[in-house]
């Protein structure tokens, strides 16, 4: 390292020097900066990250129930069985039917926030949106546990305006439906549309706001009805907002163990199966091989939006 | 795009004010079976109200220990993340260098790959190296989830204050100690506050990694979430709910206020 060359007329208290130094040694400061942010998530995360990938190529021995570190593809063999497979689809269709659901209810929202919104109106809604997302998880479920139960507010109003009829006949629809709305697709899907939707809003706020209003200008003016502009300028800008907030919506959905437990029928997702296959079943190597799969969905989608330019929203 | 003095179909403002009820709504219900006098169920309308469950969940202790673990693990994975998030963003924020991308996509990844993932992750490595689960592995669990919150309003607020203000000061003589107590802490200082102020409320409320990093400790969440398996006393499950909403939504406000830039919204400050 080069010994530190005194300025001229520069004077010389040594808090001063180390400054002048970390000035003139831009990559030495860098590496002091980035040093323990890169231990801890190299080591931490990324070190865990590997250790799991490593553990889904072990197997678990039925007899004894040990976990055999030889190097595999036994577990992903186990993966790929049929109940399994199942439960990977199952998971991913939820998580799809979650985000395009928050994004048709995020967009109207989004687009009266940007485009009719007074700026007083547009903080409150603002704030207003995001403050679920940082409010507890846990208790938006509870609260739906709540609404959604037979004896509860939801059934009481569906009673007042006598729709109780039809929501027992929707109840009766397969897949769709189930025993209860607690104990159904729709009832699991309600909720976590409610639990994610913020985070699809925000992004698709950011994203129409850098539409600008000359362009809907120019496209009526160039004589496109409303449904034309709508199509062919502002959903395409749109886009990045939609896919930034999609990487939310569907990632955790991919992930969640908690909303599958209440609601829905007792089939297995992503996460509870995870859940139990590392807890009660005692098998990490299938518990890993199954985190591998949002893994593996998660980064294609995040490369694939970072190309889309999914980044600039976010 | 602004408002440009057209009103909104009457559509388009039914669909924005039933999208915010349906954000809202559900939390009124919270309040409302807190004071049922019904201890198992949730019929509505409630057969009648009483205020008995707040005495019961005040005189357990387990809600007690619950908050003081919750309240630790966010005190230590804050600090943690207030120190590691803002060494990132001054790195950053103005340097331009090989595998920059790489860090924001890291400290990013934690929070946008399913906390099932970060969760067995970081359990299967705390097992493997023989650490006893215990407070400290999740408040670690917590902080590597909460070093983007407070790396992303670093460098928002980095990226929107002239990078000449430093030089500036140290062409006037101050010493890098000085022009950090004087020049970049005050500048940075609310970012610094919202970061933590949310880092602590994300970490406060999270349950997913918590349940892996967890031996037998009760954080709040865990609490709840085990209490919805009683089938006995379900309004104190949500008066401890209320608890959590009381100690969260204060902080979380002022966090959003603090951000907020009066003359912009959040995508303004992107140039590069």
């Amino acid at each position: 390292m080069a010994v530190v060359a005194e300025v001229p007329g520069a004077p010389a208290s040594p808090p001063r020097r180390a400054g002048a130094f970390f000035y003139r040694h831009v990559r030495l400061k860098l590496l002091l900066l980035l040093l323990p942010g890169i231990v801890w998530f190299g080591v931490v995360y990324l070190g865990s990250l590997g250790a799991l990938v490593v553990y889904s190529f072990y197997r678990l021995e039925e007899f004894t129930g040990l976990v055999v570190r030889d190097f595999g593809f036994g577990t992903y063999q186990e993966l790929f069985t049929a109940s399994n497979v199942d439960i990977i689809l199952r998971t991913t269709l939820m998580a799809a039917a979650v985000t395009v659901v928050c994004g048709l209810l995020a967009f109207p929202l989004a687009y009266y926030m940007v485009r009719y919104a007074s700026p007083a109106m547009k903080t409150v809604l603002y704030i207003g949106v995001l403050m679920p997302l940082w409010s507890s998880y846990l208790v938006r479920a509870l609260a739906w546990r709540q609404i959604l139960a037979g004896e509860g507010i939801l059934f009481w109003a569906l009673d007042k305006v006598g729709l109780d009829g039809a929501m027992r006949a929707l109840l009766d629809v397969p897949v769709v439906g189930g025993p209860s709305i607690v104990q159904s697709y729709l009832g699991m899907l309600i909720v976590f549309v409610y639990l994610w939707l913020p985070f699809m809003i925000l992004p698709l706020v950011a994203a129409l706001e850098r539409v600008p209003p000359s362009y809907l200008e120019a496209s009526s003016d160039l004589g496109a009805p409303p449904q034309l502009t709508f199509r062919r300028v502002v959903f395409p800008l749109a886009l990045p907002g939609l896919i930034a907030g999609s990487i939310f919506t569907f990632s955790l959905t991919l992930g969640d163990f908690i909303i599958p437990t209440f609601f829905g029928s007792s089939a297995f997702f992503i996460g509870t199966q995870v859940y139990t296959q590392q807890g009660v079943a005692g098998n990490l190597p299938l518990a890993a091989a199954f985190t591998v799969v949002p893994m593996v969905i998660m980064t294609v989608y995040l490369l694939t939006a970072r190309r889309l330019g999914a980044f600039e929203a976010l | 795009m602004s408002a440009g003095g057209r009103r909104a179909g009457l559509g388009l403002r039914l669909a924005s004010a039933g999208v915010m009820a349906f954000l809202y709504f559900p939390l009124t219900i919270i309040f409302v079976y807190a004071f049922t006098t019904q201890s198992a169920g949730f019929r509505f309308p409630p057969p009648g109200l009483t205020t008995e469950w707040f005495g019961t969940a005040f005189r357990n202790p387990e809600i007690w220990a619950a908050l003081r673990l919750s309240l630790s693990v966010a005190a230590v994975a804050t600090a943690v993340a207030l120190v590691l998030g803002s060494l990132l963003a001054a790195a950053v924020a103005r340097t331009k260098f090989f595998g920059r991308d790489a860090i924001s996509f890291i400290v990013l990844l934690p929070i946008a790959l399913p906390g099932i993932v970060t969760g067995i992750a970081l359990r299967s490595s705390i097992v493997l190296a023989g650490v006893d689960l215990s407070m400290w592995t999740i408040a670690v669990a917590h902080a590597t989830f909460c070093v983007v919150i407070v790396y992303n309003n670093v460098v928002a607020r980095l990226r929107r204050s002239s990078p000449f203000i430093v030089e500036a000061s140290a062409d006037l003589g101050a010493t890098g100690i000085q022009t950090f107590r004087y020049i970049v802490l005050p500048n940075i200082a609310t970012a610094l506050l919202a970061g933590a102020i949310l880092a602590f409320a994300l970490s406060f409320d999270e349950i997913i990694v918590t349940t892996f990093t967890a031996g037998q400790q009760k954080t709040l969440p865990i609490w709840i979430f085990q209490s919805l398996f009683r089938p006995r006393q379900r309004p104190v499950t949500n008066v401890v709910a209320i608890l959590v909403i009381a100690i969260t939504f204060v902080p979380i406000l002022v966090a959003q206020i603090l951000t907020r830039d009066p003359a912009t919204t959040m995508s303004r400050d992107r140039t590069r």
